[in-house]
């Protein structure tokens, strides 16, 4: 029977797309498919470190020594999407000596730069440092946008004739007997390029072969044939903060630890991370004691975050995975190494194969195995090349801006208000100390500081103010924020003009959800309708009508 | 191994749990389960029980905002004027009543309003005014159709308040009394973006905070805090009113520590999502579930059923993969509207998952709405078309199952957003349901 494809990969993160790109090189003809965006499960929600393997070093030095190597690779070959930050492991008083060498020689052993610093030299190149930090050991860890680097594999993937449809869920495995042939989707709508299908449209992609890169949503897409896939997702909270207090991803030399890492990027600094299994990886409680807890601890290696803003909490799931019966209590403890679950092996089923565990850093060797793997398999004689061939945008930065614009992605993390804000950022962003800047449209991560900033250009037209921000443009599609949005606007504007404003706008944001207005976004505009309506009476306001309302004959109370 | 009940009711908002409760005082001895397939969308909900603020329009008619109406005094004495199919037509006006009175006797001191038939017009947290039939007695002190002076309180980072323009706003609404509002910063926050549950949990527990004074005066108790920050601001208004984040657990606690603080009266403004009197109104009512009785079972959905001479036999529950059959003698559906996923939709059609019962609606979805945005939108309308005893009808208005009722917004025919009557139609319905279904099961 003759495929549509002859590789289907599901999942567009870094691992998807990173076989994507492998396999396209080598001349396979490739679809991938990604429920949502590109980067949109677990890649797009991490702290964006690049392992040096030093966190490794100790317990587990052959995932030390892939991330060493690859590591290398990255900085070769995607430079622009890495910044060598470098790192510090960072002993404080009552943390152990003797864990502090095993540390030291595990790097040695691994092939990890590593050079120990007093705590006056770690302090100089940190001021920020709690005073009482003893010793630390410097090491080669980075900051690299995961975005960017997922865009550009998808990108070189294309360009090799891949074909990458995002909004394209699976909702089925296609099963005959014992051999998987490929999937059902449906594709829906959103940011970015769509060129193949209609939103709500169904497609059957058959395939000769099958990889499941869905990461800790494996578990679900090996369900839909009955193949048992244990992968144990867990979740971990990030904190962006509003400016950069380090300059060095800074870690503690501790055996290990929730809550141990700041890295820097751009002009902020991500705080990472928590460790707990979660049963649902699309349904787990987002708690504040968890960034509580967080801020408390890595305050102890930076006192100064105890009292710094942030700007927005964040939680991602890693997709753990360990072979049944190892038996693990603690997920911490959960090998961090990758698992390749050939289904034709491991349960008779032919036709795909999963991969599951891993981690960010070494996504391209992950890749790389997987590909040789389905070329084994296809009987495909072609070289690896990804460790050599420099990504789009390496060269050429707009390259790979383009593309991130094709697929409709910023990077929240890295350069969102930047790439808005472009030189200007520092001016908008460094508000008064003493000044609070929450988060006025959560689905776009807008703050007060860039709202006043663009009400300052756009006058009261809140729909400028929407354009330049983006702020309303997520998926509540304003219904949560538009209000917030308008209070922006006073004292400056007075009341009269801030209600006609928003009046204005929330009709504006209906208009675009008309022509969508089924399922999800259905029931979206219903809740909307309800909030502005019913909580707020906009659709009644009095202020508004001729008739005045006699207050009198209402209850005024018992 | 199949679960029995005598009555079982899939749902567990507002509806599900009047129905459950009132079934098990209809018939103390009935078994009586209630499942709830995923969180309520009670969080949403501004905690006010509206019944009837604004007469119905008739859908798909384009209406501005603003031209519409006058907010309607006696929600009770309307009631007998509502449309054929109107859940409340459906019920009769009787029931209405007693169904509020039987709010009443749950709620107890938690709720006020119940001394008059009139709606009361409390502000709104955008600044305007709404008619509702019963409010949180945290909410008592803060009518609008009060006409004492008041101050209102926001925080700079609370983004969904703005209190001057709040005042300045229900001074346009016409309201009969002077209101002005400060901002100010909440001791004890130190993150810009912290949950409204943490402000509340900073004064349930009154954490010691810096004093606003500054160091020289050491910590203090949030209360106290958050009083002295407010107080220089007083100028002699005998109320002041906070967005609602006094207190989760304990608020009528936070309120007296307030109130006898500033000496004056503290009211709380019902808030947007996440909201705090909307988890309170939760909490009160499975606390009252448990005393009577219940069973509650959360986090299962409902994914089949089997019917068998015209009456549901049993449906199918999913209890982390396993699938479990639950048989009752009557069943009440009370799933929610298109917010709570009991009604659904797709590009070609509208429909309700769980039994597959008609909902009514036009077959092009380009009829689903009106082009402004609080027009007449046939969309607010869409749910089951029930008969009077509340059994959902199919296309030719036969019941569509003798024992399954329906209650709450997976009712269509009414527009509760426009009308202010979402936790009325739910307390009358779940109450008729509940109570029918109490009797029939025994």
């Amino acid at each position: 029977m003759a495929h549509d494809t002859t590789v289907l990969v599901l999942g567009g993160g870094s691992t998807g797309c990173g076989i994507a790109r492998d396999l396209a090189i080598r001349g396979v003809d490739v679809t991938l498919v990604e429920r949502g965006n590109l980067t949109g499960g677990t890649t797009g929600r991490m702290h964006g470190l690049l392992h040096s393997g030093g966190r490794y070093a100790v317990s587990d030095q052959a995932s030390a020594t892939e991330c060493i190597e690859e590591n290398e690779i990255l900085r070769n070959i995607a430079s622009h999407c890495v910044e060598e930050t470098g790192g510090l492991f960072v002993q404080r008083p009552e943390d152990s000596d003797e864990y502090f060498r095993e540390k030291l020689a595990g790097c040695r052993d691994c092939g990890i730069p590593a050079t120990v610093l007093s705590g006056r030299e770690a302090r100089e190149i940190e001021p920020y440092l709690a005073e009482d930090v003893a010793r630390a050991i410097q090491v080669p860890d980075g900051a690299v946008d995961p975005f960017r680097l997922c865009v550009a594999n998808a990108l070189d993937a294309e360009r090799h004739g891949a074909r990458v449809e995002t909004h394209a869920e699976v909702i089925d495995l296609l099963r005959e007997g014992d051999d998987i042939y490929g999937v059902e989707v449906r594709h829906d709508s959103g940011p970015g390029k769509r060129t193949h299908a209609t939103p709500g449209t169904t497609e059957e992609i058959t395939a000769e072969y099958v990889v499941n890169a869905t990461g800790a949503w494996a578990g679900r897409i090996g369900a839909m044939a009955d193949l048992d896939i244990a992968v144990r997702p867990s979740k971990g909270v990030m904190t962006i903060m509003n400016v950069r207090q380090v300059d060095t991803v800074i870690n503690r030399c501790r055996p290990k630890g929730d809550a141990d890492i700041i890295v820097p990027h751009e002009t902020t600094a991500i705080l990472g991370t928590t460790d707990e299994e979660v049963d649902d990886p699309d349904d787990y409680p987002e708690e504040q004691w968890e960034v509580d807890q967080m801020i408390d601890t890595l305050a102890e290696l930076v006192p100064i975050i105890e009292d710094a803003r942030t700007i927005r909490s964040f939680w991602g799931v890693r997709p753990l995975y360990e072979p049944p019966g190892t038996g693990t209590q603690d997920p911490t403890d959960i090998t961090r190494d990758f698992f390749l679950l050939d289904h034709d092996e491991r349960d008779g089923v032919g036709g795909m194969s999963s991969i599951v565990g891993g981690k960010f850093t070494t996504y391209r060797a992950m890749a790389e195995e997987i590909a040789d793997h389905v070329c084994a398999k296809l009987g495909v004689d072609a070289r690896c090349v990804t460790a050599e061939e420099p990504l789009p945008g390496s060269e050429d930065i707009a390259v790979l801006e383009e593309g991130m614009d094709s697929f409709g992605l910023r990077s929240p993390i890295a350069r969102r208000s930047k790439q808005r804000l472009g030189s200007r950022a520092p001016d908008v962003l460094e508000t008064n100390e003493n000044e609070a800047n929450p988060v006025i449209c959560q689905c776009e991560g807008v703050t007060r500081a860039e709202i006043q900033d663009a009400v300052e250009q756009s006058g009261s037209d809140l729909n400028a103010v929407r354009i330049r921000t983006r702020a309303s443009m997520g998926n509540c599609q304003g219904g949560f924020c538009c209000q917030n949005m308008a209070n922006e606007l006073h004292p400056r504007y007075d009341e009269q003009t801030v209600r006609d404003a928003l009046d204005e706008l929330f009709q504006e944001r209906w208009k675009g959800q008309r022509h969508a207005l089924w399922g999800e976004q259905l029931s979206q505009a219903m809740l909307n309708y309800a909030l502005h309506a019913t909580t707020m009476n906009r659709d009644n306001d009095p202020a508004n009508a001729p008739a005045q309302v006699d207050y009198a004959q209402f209850d005024g109370g018992a | 191994m199949a679960i029995t009940d005598d009555v079982l009711v899939i749902g567990g908002g507002l509806a599900g749990a009047t129905a459950a409760l009132a079934a098990a005082e209809t018939a103390p001895d009935a078994r009586v389960r209630l499942v709830t397939a995923k969180q309520s969308t009670l969080r949403h909900a501004s905690g006010l029980i509206d019944v009837l603020g604004y007469a119905p329009g008739s859908e798909g008619q384009e209406q501005g905002q603003g031209q519409k109406q006058k907010p309607i005094v006696d929600p009770f004495a309307e009631l007998d004027t509502l449309p054929t199919g109107h859940p409340y037509e459906r019920v009769g006006g009787e029931a209405v009543r007693d169904a509020l009175e039987f709010f009443d006797d749950i709620a107890g001191d938690a709720y006020a309003g119940g001394h008059t038939d009139k709606n009361a017009l409390v502000p709104t947290h955008g600044g305007t005014v709404k008619p509702t039939a019963r409010y949180p007695a945290a909410t008592a002190d803060g009518l609008a159709s009060d006409d004492r002076d008041a101050l209102l309180v926001g925080f700079e980072t609370l983004p969904d308040f703005e209190a001057p323009l709040a005042a300045a706003h229900i001074e346009s609404a016409g309201a009969p009394f002077d209101a002005r509002g400060v901002t100010l910063s909440f001791p004890g926050i130190v993150r810009d973006d912290a949950k409204v549950t943490r402000y509340a949990h900073l004064l349930d527990r009154d954490e010691r905070v810096q004093s606003p004074g500054g160091s020289v005066n050491g910590e203090i108790g949030a209360r106290e805090a958050l009083a002295a920050a407010v107080e220089s601001h007083l100028e002699g208004e005998p109320r002041v009113g906070f967005p609602a984040i006094l207190g989760d657990d304990r608020p009528a606690a936070v309120r007296e520590s307030l109130a006898d603080a500033l000496g004056v009266d503290v009211f709380e403004i019902p808030m947007g999502p996440p909201s705090l009197p909307g988890l309170r109104l939760e909490d009160l009512l499975y606390a009252e579930l448990e005393d009577a009785g219940v069973r509650v079972t959360s986090g299962v959905p409902v994914v089949d059923y089997e019917a068998a001479d015209g009456r549901i036999d049993h449906v199918v529950v999913d209890r982390n993969g396993a699938e479990i059959p639950h048989e009752a003698a009557q069943y009440v559906l009370a799933t929610g509207g298109l917010v709570g996923k009991g009604i659904e939709s797709g590009r070609e059609r509208v429909s309700e998952p769980l039994f597959d019962c008609h909902v009514p609606h036009a077959s092009d979805r380009y009829n689903w709405f009106v082009d402004d945005v609080f027009g007449e939108q046939p969309y607010a309308r869409f749910g089951l078309a029930p008969d009077r005893e509340l059994r959902p009808l199919d296309s030719t208005d036969d019941p569509e199952f003798r024992n399954l009722r329906a209650a709450g917004a997976v009712l269509g025919g009414y527009d509760y957003a426009a009308e202010k009557s979402g936790a009325g139609v739910s307390l009358a319905t779940g109450y008729v349901a509940g109570t029918r279904a109490g009797e029939e099961s025994v």
